[in-house]
């Protein structure tokens, strides 16, 4: 694999005594689609920021192609950002927008005419250059933000939840249009958002950030299936999660002991007595009206829900807890108040170091 | 009662204010006012400005422009000219001296700011003739400052600098600087900072910034600060009369004279209105400029 675009190394923040970034190490390969994805004030926004140049680090070293830009003003790197707020000049034209970078480099008048025809071609935005921002609806407003950071050739260009003000039809069909500008484009794109969804569509990689540390860096398919962390497992998609710890690990398959009772699941990487959250998708959560053999888990009805893409069973445990079962299609053969066996396939499932 | 009741409820007294109150109560107390007291005697000393000025200072009503003749005279020329050009440079510092300090009260927390913008209110809730007194004993030729540079031997002998163009300029300035910084301050504290980092993130240098994106996005409050000031120092009197003495004659002045001292009504109203009307042409220029900011789009 190539060099990395941007490196991130033994990087903290502080904003006065708050720690906001903590020894935070990343890299990004070069024409990657990389989402920063966590709750709001995880630090996803600050990292953009500075590898943006907006702010600096308080340790730590931030590179990118190579070359360290703590020394280097915002406006002397070679990363270009599209705003949440879009941040358009108004008293500007789209026209000397999208122009804006090029002009102050003073390229040609001719050349900058000619870009600016391409940009406004390639966001879909032509004949309205004449226009003032505050005469374009938010999505009109969006693609002149990505055509005026675009046109510069960003080695890495950053977007800072640039779909956030959109309502949810227009989000969608820019999330396709974004993903279709980056692999065009073959530019680094590293986005921030706290939408899981908008992230698991668009992105090569995801990484999932909580109080200023990224707990699982992964492709979305990798994070959804085998979560990291407890948190990621609960960020990313719904998932029931069962505590215990590891009784025996047979072969492949670790037995392991809850609440609840004995259960099993793959023995990578674990070993007798480890800590261990054993983490469920609910649409993968099996269950049958008698004990199977192996192990099961007992447990009854509390409710039915219909949750529009499917539906939801609720099953209270033993313990008091509710674990959901998902499923496309509404199983007719219990009603509330029914006892389930749970127990699932080892292969849908993943253990979490607790 | 239920939440939504109560909101009902309030909406409800809120339109009934909006649809009730009838203009004559709520614009009609100050419009009466401004009628009585600011319109009628405009219309009285446009009038008069057309009237011939009787022997012993009284007014005849016959019609005639020689007033605004007079104006002419290189005399009365100078007298605008100077005028003018202290009012220009007076707006030009206010600037260059505000706009930094606007910029550096607006970049501070809110509440420190108006703390800040506090301080720079405070002094003028003293008189302003206390303060034109005080710059008066300052700059006298037996005053502090004299007394200080010749301590510091920096100067052999007192500046002849009271009654002088340059301290009624200070005047000037003491007196308009807190109006300046408001305007300023207002629209700078308004602006998108996310702009500021827009354009540095496409590449231009903070000068660059400054020039093409803060001054533009701070206009109204540049506009604002200049007629605020311009206007007032173009026709203010007191601060010539005290610190320029008889020596410094400026529009202000000359008008407050044709009035009390010579007694020339016609000929001083007659400068009012050109006053009035250079107020009005610089209001002109200013929605002008306004108007080319949308005719960019083409």
């Amino acid at each position: 694999m190539s060099e990395p675009i941007v490196t991130l190394k033994n990087v903290d923040k502080y904003f006065g005594d708050n720690h906001v970034i903590k020894d935070l190490n990343l890299d990004i390969e070069e024409g990657e689609f990389l989402t920063l994805l966590g709750p709001s004030g995880c630090g996803k926004t600050t990292i953009l920021r500075m590898i943006a140049g907006f702010e600096d680090a308080t340790n730590g070293t931030i590179m990118v192609q190579g070359e360290r830009v703590e020394d280097k003003e915002a406006f002397e790197r070679d990363v270009n950002t599209v705003f949440q707020s879009y941040a358009l000049f108004p008293h500007m034209t789209v026209y000397d927008n999208i122009a804006y970078g090029l002009t102050v480099k003073k390229v040609p008048k001719d050349e900058i005419k000619r870009r600016v025809k391409e940009m406004l071609e390639l966001v879909q935005l032509m004949g309205f250059e004449g226009r003032k921002p505050d005469m374009m609806s938010g999505g009109q407003k969006q693609r002149v933000a990505i055509a005026r950071a675009l046109i510069n050739n960003p080695k890495v260009l950053l977007l800072d939840e640039p779909l956030g003000a959109l309502d949810l039809q227009l989000r969608k069909q820019m999330q396709i249009e974004l993903k279709r500008l980056q692999k065009m484009l073959n530019i680094t794109f590293v986005y921030v958002t706290h939408d899981q969804e908008e992230a698991m569509t668009m992105s090569d990689r995801i990484a999932v950030m909580n109080g200023g540390v990224i707990e699982h860096l992964a492709t979305p398919d990798e994070i959804y299936k085998k979560p990291k962390t407890r948190f990621v497992a609960n960020f990313i998609g719904e998932s029931d999660l069962f505590s215990g710890t590891i009784k025996a690990v047979e072969g492949d398959t670790a037995v392991v002991e809850t609440e609840l009772g004995l259960c099993k699941m793959p023995a990578e990487g674990f070993s007798t007595g480890d800590a261990v959250h054993l983490c469920v998708r609910p649409e993968v959560m099996q269950y049958s009206k008698e004990p199977v053999e192996g192990f099961s888990l007992q447990g009854k009805v509390k409710n039915l829900i219909f949750v529009g893409a499917q539906y939801r069973t609720l099953v209270t445990m033993e313990n008091g807890y509710d674990v959901k079962i998902n499923r496309v299609k509404q199983d007719a053969s219990y009603q509330e108040g029914d006892v389930l066996y749970l127990h699932w396939d080892l292969e849908d499932v993943v253990g979490i170091k607790a | 009662m239920s939440d939504g009741k109560v909101t009902l409820a309030a909406g409800g007294r809120r339109a009934g204010i909006r649809g009730k109150m009838p203009i004559f109560a709520t614009a009609g107390p100050v419009s009466f006012w401004m009628m009585i007291f600011v319109l009628l005697p405009l219309i009285y000393v446009f009038v008069i400005s057309f009237m011939t000025r009787t022997q012993y200072g009284g007014i005849e009503y016959s019609l005639t422009l020689d007033n605004y003749k007079e104006m002419f005279d290189p005399l009365y020329l100078k007298v605008i000219w100077k005028s003018l050009k202290l009012a220009f440079f007076t707006t030009v510092i206010c600037l260059v001296v505000g706009y930094p300090l606007a910029y550096w009260i607006a970049s501070k927390p809110s509440k420190l700011a108006a703390k800040l913008l506090m301080l720079v209110m405070i002094p003028y809730w003293t008189s302003s003739l206390v303060r034109l007194f005080s710059i008066n004993l300052l700059v006298m030729p037996n005053g502090l400052l004299n007394a200080f540079l010749m301590k510091l031997h920096i100067i052999s002998e007192p500046l002849d600098i009271l009654y002088s163009d340059g301290v009624v300029m200070l005047g000037l300035l003491v007196a308009m600087l807190p109006f300046s910084v408001l305007p300023l301050y207002s629209s700078i504290e308004k602006m998108d900072k996310s702009l500021i980092e827009a354009s540095k993130d496409l590449g231009a240098n903070s000068v660059t910034t400054f020039r093409k994106v803060t001054i533009p996005q701070t206009m109204p409050g540049i506009v604002g600060c200049t007629l605020l000031v311009f206007i007032p120092s173009l026709g203010m009197y007191y601060v010539p009369e005290m610190l320029g003495g008889g020596k410094v004659m400026l529009v202000g002045t000359l008008i407050k004279n044709q009035f009390l001292v010579t007694k020339n009504w016609p000929f001083g109203a007659s400068l009012a209105i050109l006053l009035i009307l250079i107020t009005l042409a610089m209001m002109w220029l200013y929605t002008r400029i306004g108007k080319l900011d949308d005719l960019e789009v083409c």
